[in-house]
């Protein structure tokens, strides 16, 4: 929550634009949809999903974490953490627009579940900068242009930061194959590689 | 996803007790088991986390065997020096599926319990008697391009979709497991079923039984192996074809073979007829091609998918080229 303040602009941004519509504007578009499944809801033997206590380190801080069984980590981090900077794509494991790096290795949050990570070290991509000082991975993402439309870039960036800390990669051909988890529909495959191989060469 | 209970447990016994139960399911990386339940083709009531389990080491045996406990993630396996070094297939298989990200969640006993990715299973809106017993296959008469040539039924022509499992049944890797009746050992040949007519029941676990470890052989000649895997993306794709082997040679010719396909088969598929086929000969595309014909001479096509039968002949001529030296 303080990552999502810092650094923030003056004037209206698009998540506060949403966030200011959403009472009304979602309103309106869900109403219909609700009493739908209201209608279609069995009356009884709905069981509810347990809840699970969390213990966990996110960016650096403690939280403890009490959610719903089937709440993924995505989920967690986007909708009740209030850190938006991890994204959703395809919500099965295929895209990697969602991937974190826990115990120090790549994972997609989509796919795991929070309950999973008890006394995990999560480290998202609003925790890779330095205050104001960024990860030199998101330094050369920006110095070469390594993205486009940017909704795959914290997953990428992630990825990037995990691949070099994993060191299996030292070609073209292996970062490119270490890098197939995460999909760039803009397809800026080749500046992200060059991002990559100057951190690899820098660090 | 809808909703289950879940909880965490710290020893064997326990994990056991809660797994037996109606409904329950062990998770480990569960990279497979949430993607499922999302699509509600997994319906557990109960998830048993089992990460805390003490699992997750290599270990080499005093007689060389190297034993992998079921929780050793496929990144930790891939990459363990003794088994780049003395299985190469097996690292290889391992790095030549999924994404970094999903190899860094999976366990090595959630790789061999997975799913086929058949889209006719993965499709709530079609029948499958993988999913639905007795709702009948899609596939038989569907869009089938992907499907078994090998081991397939009248209920189901699913493939089995590990490349990791592909090496294990090559080498004779053994599942070890503890459940309500005790601990035994399987082995790998013997641990996934054929479809048959119940293609919803893919191994011979029982309810609460659980992989505790993977154990592989020592095999001298192991290191002389490889995994060669074609399909339609040079990354991060389910095979179309693919070749396990492992080859023994002296003076130029072949003591002995181990030879498996992936998939082409609704289980991992050894070929012992292949390398019996192989024994005594000299190396070379010759001796290869014959073996090759004899692993895929019980190849049974359907309307899309009979160019795996060639593909996958000239995939096993490839690697054992490669393994040979030759290529």
């Amino acid at each position: 929550m303080d990552n999502d303040s810092s650094g923030k602009k003056a004037g209206t941004s698009r998540r506060d634009f949403l966030a200011q519509i959403g009472p009304t504007g979602a309103g309106l578009t869900i109403a219909p949809l609700l009493s739908k499944s209201e209608i279609q809801a069995p009356a009884q033997d709905i069981p509810l999903p347990s809840m699970v206590t969390t213990h966990c380190s996110i960016n650096g801080k403690a939280h403890k974490l009490v959610m719903e069984s089937n709440v993924t980590l995505l989920d967690a981090l986007r909708e009740r953490l209030h850190m938006p900077g991890t994204k959703k794509g395809c919500d099965h494991g295929q895209c990697g627009a969602c991937t974190v790096l826990m115990n120090g290795y790549r994972i997609n949050s989509c796919l795991c579940l929070t309950g999973l990570c008890e006394g995990a070290e999560i480290i998202t991509i609003e925790g890779l900068a330095r205050g104001e000082e960024l990860h030199p991975m998101q330094e050369a993402f920006l110095k070469h242009d390594a993205f486009q439309c940017g909704y795959c870039t914290p997953g990428q960036i992630c990825s990037a930061v995990g691949l070099i800390s994993e060191g299996h990669a030292k070609t073209d051909e292996a970062i490119r194959e270490q890098m197939s988890g995460n999909i760039c529909r803009c397809g800026a495959y080749q500046n992200i590689l060059e991002a990559i191989k100057e951190v690899q060469q820098t660090a | 996803m809808i909703p289950f209970a879940l909880i965490r447990i710290k020893d064997n016994e326990t994990a056991i007790q809660n797994g037996s139960a109606k409904g329950s399911k062990f998770i480990a990386g569960g990279t497979n088991l949430i993607d499922l339940m999302k699509l509600d083709i997994e319906k557990p009531q109960k998830l048993v986390d089992i990460n805390a389990l003490d699992l997750h080491q290599i270990t080499v045996l005093p007689n060389g065997h190297v034993r992998v406990g079921a929780l050793v993630k496929n990144t930790a396996f891939a990459y363990h020096p003794e088994i780049v070094k003395r299985f190469p297939v097996i690292s290889e298989a391992i790095l030549s599926g999924a994404s970094p990200q999903l190899r860094n969640m999976a366990s090595t006993g959630g790789n061999i319990l997975q799913r086929t990715r058949c889209y006719y299973f993965y499709d709530t809106s079609f029948a499958c008697n993988k999913r639905e017993p007795g709702s009948g296959c899609s596939a038989i008469n569907g869009y089938n391009r992907n499907h078994a040539i090998l081991g397939a039924s009248e209920s189901c022509i699913a493939t089995h979709p590990s490349d990791l499992c592909v090496a294990l049944t090559a080498l004779d890797a053994v599942v070890f497991t503890q459940g309500p009746k005790g601990k035994r050992s399987l082995l790998f040949s013997e641990f996934h079923r054929l479809p048959g007519t119940t293609p919803q029941i893919e191994n011979v676990l029982q309810p609460g039984e659980l992989i505790t470890a993977i154990e592989i052989p020592a095999l001298n000649f192991a290191s002389r192996s490889c995994y060669l895997k074609v399909r339609d993306r040079a990354s991060y794709e389910f095979a179309l074809a693919s070749a396990a082997v492992a080859l023994d040679i002296s003076n130029g010719k072949i003591n002995q073979s181990r030879i498996a396909l992936g998939g082409v088969g609704t289980k991992p598929w050894r070929s012992k007829e292949a390398e019996k086929q192989l024994a005594g000969l000299v190396i070379g595309k010759e001796a290869f091609r014959k073996a090759a014909d004899v692993a895929l001479a019980d190849a049974r096509p359907h309307m899309h998918n009979g160019f795996k039968t060639e593909l996958a002949k000239r995939t096993l001529v490839r690697a054992l080229m490669t393994a040979s030296e030759i290529a």
